[in-house]
């Protein structure tokens, strides 16, 4: 029973110290207001960008200010569908899209695959937030 | 004889006074006629109508010809009128039509506006094609284009188009409002106009 207790206040006490050296990303509290935002450029339009890893979603080399995602139309389907890439010289649509979750093939990208930019972002100049070492593996360097 | 009897004989019974008074009235008239066209020419006046405030206006405010880096805008006219005068007047004609349908309420609410949309969007571009996209051209000229500032997809793009003879509009579809709905191949859509309809 003693030892116990002893336990469980070395581990609150640990935790403590644990809860005190975590920082957040922001640099400040939870209820702080934001920081305003930088003025982060996008880079120009250029060739395609390396990839880290091996599922990584291709990044998007230009800017999409303005390219509507809506009911009505889709701005990247405009260029990147089978049928209009040859013309506007963009990259295809991966055909992994093309498969719903049902898991039949379709003629096109299935509705689920819609919105292009919940894993395809446009890059700009800021700085990572904090730095870090990673390195793709070999076979994936460029 | 005296010299107000030569005078009366010259400009007839009503003088020289009456001629400049013409002269005068003429300007004014001109003038008025002129102010009032232009102040139909402008944003305020295109948005105080709700239709277009709550609607086009709305669409407009998100986009680059609204707000830039430099401040430089293109309002409603801008774009929508023509610069050159008979064009303007018969333009002008024809939108009184526009407030016919206002009186009529054919857009008066946004659900009523949407379905019309793909009419009035396709109605506009047939227009700036038969114009060779004159008001984008009155600020963009394809003779003073620096390629070597625009991005890799701009500058491909506009010297195929170019040679092509394309104008504006043929691709810039959509840049200053909402598209109506388009087939584009995804899921089920009802009431879609064919992707054709943007690049022609």
């Amino acid at each position: 029973m003693k030892k116990s207790l002893l336990y469980l206040t070395a581990l609150l006490l640990s935790s403590a110290a644990v809860a005190q050296s975590v920082q957040t990303l922001r640099g400040g509290k939870v209820d702080d207001p934001d920081l305003p935002p930088g003025n982060y450029q996008p880079p120009k339009d250029g060739e395609p960008l390396p990839r880290d890893f091996v599922q990584q979603p291709p990044l998007i080399p230009h800017k999409i200010d303005g390219y509507e995602i809506s009911l009505n139309f889709n701005k990247c389907l405009d260029c990147h569908a089978w049928d209009r890439a040859t013309q506007m010289h963009a990259p295809r649509i991966s055909i992994t899209h093309f498969r719903d979750r049902e898991g039949s093939e379709l003629t096109n990208i299935a509705a689920s695959r819609y919105f292009c930019n919940q894993c395809h972002v446009p890059q700009t100049n800021a700085r990572p937030l904090v730095e870090n070492t990673f390195t793709p593996v070999q076979g994936w360097r460029q | 004889m005296d010299e107000n009897n030569k005078t009366a004989r010259r400009f007839g019974p009503f003088g020289l006074g009456a001629l400049v008074a013409a002269f005068v009235v003429g300007i004014l008239f001109w003038g008025g006629f002129n102010w009032a066209l232009e102040l139909t020419n402008t944003e305020a006046f295109c948005i105080s109508c709700h239709e277009m405030r709550d609607n086009v206006y709305e669409e407009y405010r998100q986009t680059i010809h609204f707000q830039n880096r430099t401040g430089v805008r293109a309002t409603c006219p801008d774009c929508h009128v023509p610069k050159e005068w008979f064009p303007k007047i018969k333009r002008k004609i024809q939108a009184s039509n526009e407030l016919w349908h206002h009186l009529l309420g054919t857009i008066d609410t946004r659900e009523k506006f949407l379905a019309k949309r793909h009419e009035l969007a396709q109605r506009e571009w047939a227009r700036m094609k038969a114009n060779d996209s004159q008001e984008c051209r009155n600020c963009h000229n394809y003779d003073y284009f620096d390629y070597s500032v625009q991005g890799r997809r701009a500058n491909l793009m506009h010297m195929q188009a170019r040679e092509e003879g394309k104008t504006c509009i043929d691709c810039h579809k959509g840049i200053a409002h909402r598209l109506p709905n388009i087939e584009q191949g995804v899921g089920v859509k009802t009431d879609a106009l064919p992707a054709d309809v943007l690049h022609q």
